[in-house]
């Protein structure tokens, strides 16, 4: 058999991840994708757990803690010392949706306009699930969270980061979901090689803030790629090309109806997401089309 | 109580021999480049010194001030300049807006960019002294003939009527500091030198 | 040897410049912005071979040195006002982390309503983030402390950041004389930073991770060990500078106290205009003299001690205030006294908030006061405040 994933581990086994914790997945890809000479630097966000308490770590490679905002901006001054000392090595920021999407997006969006040459990685489990799952701007719509509670369920949709990154024109922007590990292992290797911001957003399934089953993670991570609700794409310099299409996509209803958070959704509200779902689609494959 | 501690200042500047200089022009003008030029040829000639503009927020055309201090010992004072020795006008439309003598020495010396005979101002203190700084800038080219520039011109004034830093000091600092047309620019303080009228 | 009239800007910039800053991260405002202007015309000019970050705010410029520090770069970055409080939760992450970064302040009131003219309350406001402060009195000084603030702050003994702080337009944008030393010279006094503990390909770690109680204790008792070691690096620093180039700065500066009765206890210009009042009330018949303190963190209490154990009045003239307190220095030269056996009465002065002049006649006024017992002892003086 041909082993399509590099057997090398630079994450420790016995992380303190929850169950079924796609965050967790995500790294182990991330660091057997760009290999030992990696720094890392992660913001506040489950990963600020998982990568262990002192004087522990679980990755085997240089790693900076830095405060919720900054992962971006720790990155380009990693990086700067790096070039004037003649370093060459990847620095890869590691932040989750809130650090990215809300609160870190300022430093993200100054280093993606200089074109910083990092790796930014958003691990997306749509919402601070670290605090005990609020919701961010990464939550989707109509979903329950501990501040969106079921009677008023968010009621606006995620925003769309990964157009704001496009918008930045830097060279490489792509999405990515644990279930495809091939994809994003390929996608990481691509923005290795590629100078300047890259940006991957990858979708990591909570089981603990879905309100799924831990078994259900590679599922759902599967579910949301078939049911176009994540599309996984990339935009190398400035142009479109969707990796995975479905034939047929499957119905909305099959990815949410295993999430305890989209529980209380009424038909009508699961077909407004369907058409949403349709329209984005839609929007995305004309941007194949023309760009 | 007031006046017996500024009638001691007075004394003191006279005993240690302070100079202090007020420029007055217009935002964009040049105003803090004189003053930084006129110290840095003081500095040359071994004077401790120190130039600082209006403490403010700066807008082109609007009235602006800056300030020269210079002294044979070492400067400690850090405040405003009240009384100056000198004040230097840059622009003499300013001086109905603007009353350039406030706090003037009685004593001292007001040098005015003005092609008028010094006869012709009648500013109730302080000896004045004019030169044209607007025909001698245009004439090097410094600036443009609605936009002259005349800080080093003037300084060539300075030098002639308050003699106390020589005008081959103010050529040198010139020729360090000035961002472009040096040579014009030393060449427009030499004529404005040997041009410049006394009362 | 270049002697130069520069303003205090300028004297940051080169100071910057002549101790070989790796990486630069820094964010315009007025009257910070001069710094930076010259700095990005030594990169690009490639007199300095430094990478410049220019970032989108000054959050993000602290966090760039923090990273750069972390990646073992010597790395600097200036501010002021508005910029130091935006940044401060990444002072405490550049000291709690250990990153001998050092940056520039440019003491200036902070709004509403909006001013861009000096005082203290912005820097005073970050006393407490565990940097090194050291307050300038003139151009030359800045220069100096620029490079003397990263021989200390790089120290293994050491190992926190540093902010010098100057005075908008006083000094910011007053030029004066600075003499700048040789560049092999100041290459000798101050040779490149070597991290000791970095993030490092061939020794992965992790830095800043989650610590649980038993052991986060000790790390702040450590850190305030460092500031407290500082004190004798500062003057081991300053006297090995001043062996070298003939500037001594240390925690203090004394002026005619050897038998002054009464000693005023100042800070940044305001120091150097108190000078001169000395200089004229001596020759009235008054026996008085100044401290200046220069280094704020860590507060030089022993050297107050010292000097306060010999005089017969101390009077504080703060440009700050801790709103419900009173003047920050006064505060602390107070603390420092309080456990003493023998103590003078120390009095507290608020002047030039937002950048009103202080005057030459104000200090000597405050003097006379004092001398008259005409001050409030416990209360807060506030000199020339309108009513």
């Amino acid at each position: 058999m041909k082993l399509t994933i590099p057997e090398e581990e630079l994450m420790y086994e016995g992380t303190v991840d929850c169950q079924g914790c796609g965050a967790g997945l995500a790294m182990r890809y991330a660091l057997k994708a760009l290999g030992k000479r990696t720094f890392v630097v992660i913001p506040a966000c489950c990963w600020s757990i998982i990568a262990g308490p002192f004087p522990y770590s679980s990755l085997q490679v240089p790693l900076y803690h830095t405060a919720f905002e900054t992962a971006a901006v720790v990155s380009s001054g990693i990086k700067a010392a790096l070039e004037i000392k003649g370093i060459d090595a990847t620095v890869m920021a590691w932040a989750g949706d809130g650090g990215t999407f809300d609160i870190g997006i300022q430093s993200l969006s100054g280093a993606a306009e200089r074109n910083e040459d990092i790796i930014y990685v958003c691990y997306d489990n749509e919402a601070y699930m670290n605090t005990g799952i609020q919701r961010s701007s990464a939550t989707p719509y109509k979903a329950w969270t501990t501040t969106t509670p079921r009677k008023y369920p968010k009621a606006r949709p995620k925003k769309n980061i990964d157009e704001i990154m496009v918008a930045h024109e830097i060279p490489y922007v792509a999405t990515a979901s644990v279930a495809y590990p091939e994809d994003f292992i390929r996608k990481l290797q691509k923005a290795k090689n590629i100078k300047g911001t890259k940006f991957i957003h990858v979708l990591a399934p909570c089981p603990t803030g879905w309100r799924s089953l831990p078994e259900h993670t590679i599922k759902l991570a599967r579910l949301a790629v078939q049911t176009c609700i994540f599309p996984i794409y990339e935009v190398e310099d400035g142009k479109y090309k969707i990796n995975i299409k479905p034939k047929n996509p499957k119905p909305v209803e099959e990815y949410l109806k295993l999430q305890g958070r989209f529980r209380h959704l009424t038909e009508e509200d699961i077909k407004e997401i369907q058409e949403a779902t349709n329209r984005k689609w839609k929007k995305l494959l004309k941007k194949e089309e023309f760009f | 109580m007031e006046k017996t501690v500024k009638k001691r200042r007075i004394f003191l500047m006279e005993e240690i021999k302070m100079y202090e200089v007020r420029f007055h022009g217009r935002g964009g003008q040049g105003a803090v480049t004189a003053a930084t030029i006129l110290a840095d040829a003081a500095f040359h000639e071994g004077k401790d010194v120190q130039a600082f503009p209006m403490f403010g927020v700066e807008r082109r055309g609007a009235p602006v001030a800056a300030f020269m201090r210079m002294d044979t010992k070492p400067i400690d004072i850090k405040t405003q300049i009240y009384e100056p020795d000198c004040v230097v006008v840059l622009d003499p439309t300013l001086m109905s807006v603007v009353d350039v003598t406030k706090g003037l020495k009685e004593n001292g010396k007001i040098i005015i960019n003005s092609s008028k005979d010094p006869k012709e101002f009648n500013l109730g203190k302080g000896k004045v002294y004019t030169i044209d700084a607007t025909e001698i800038a245009i004439k090097h080219g410094l600036g443009t003939k609605t936009n002259p520039i005349v800080n080093t011109a003037i300084l060539g004034a300075y030098s002639k009527a308050v003699g106390n830093v020589k005008i081959e000091s103010i050529e040198e600092a010139i020729l360090q500091n000035a961002p472009r047309k040096k040579e014009e620019n030393r060449k427009a303080a030499v004529e404005a030198y040997e041009k410049t009228r006394g009362e | 040897m270049v002697k130069k009239v520069i303003y205090g800007n300028h004297a940051v910039s080169y100071g910057a410049r002549d101790s070989r800053v790796e990486v630069i991260a820094a964010y315009p405002i007025t009257p910070q912005t001069q710094v930076v202007e010259l700095l990005s015309e030594f990169c690009a000019s490639g007199e300095l071979k430094a990478k410049f970050i220019k970032v989108e705010s000054e959050h993000s410029a602290m966090a760039a040195c923090v990273g750069a520090s972390a990646a073992g770069a010597r790395a600097f970055t200036a501010t002021s006002s508005q910029g130091l409080a935006l940044m401060h939760e990444m002072l405490h992450w550049a000291s709690n982390a250990r990153h001998p970064i050092v940056m520039a302040n440019i003491n200036r009131a902070m709004g509403p309503p909006w001013s861009i003219w000096t005082d203290q309350n912005d820097s005073i406001a970050q006393r407490d983030t565990g940097w090194l402060q050291f307050y300038c009195s003139t151009n030359q000084e800045v220069y100096d402390t620029t490079i003397q603030a990263f021989k200390i702050c790089e120290n293994d003994k050491v190992l926190l950041p540093g902010m010098l702080i100057l005075d908008a337009f006083v000094l910011s944008h007053t030029s004066e004389v600075v003499d700048m030393p040789p560049q092999e010279e100041i290459d000798e006094f101050l040779p490149p930073y070597e991290a000791k503990y970095k993030l490092d390909l061939d020794d992965p770690r992790a830095f800043g991770g989650l610590m649980f109680p038993d052991w986060y204790y000790e790390l702040k008792y450590k850190q305030h060990r460092s500031m407290e070691k500082a004190l004798k690096i500062i003057e081991d620093v300053g006297r090995e500078f001043g062996e070298r180039f003939g500037r001594y700065y240390g925690l203090v500066e004394e002026y005619r106290i050897d038998d002054a009765e009464i000693v005023l206890v100042v800070s940044s210009t305001v120091a150097q205009t108190s000078k001169e009042a000395v200089d004229l009330l001596r020759k009235e018949g008054m026996r008085i003299g100044l401290v200046r303190i220069r280094t704020f963190r860590p507060f030089p209490k022993e050297k107050i001690r010292k000097i306060a154990s010999k005089v017969d009045m101390m009077i504080v003239i703060d440009r700050n205030i801790s709103f419900g307190s009173e003047g920050v220095f006064y505060t602390e030269t107070k603390a420092a006294l309080y456990n003493e056996k023998s103590r003078p009465p120390v009095y507290g002065v608020i002047i030039g908030l937002g950048g009103r002049d202080v005057r030459v006649e104000d200090i000597m006024n405050i003097a006379k006061k004092g001398k008259n017992n005409k001050l409030e002892i416990n209360k807060i003086n506030w000199w020339g405040v309108k009513l």
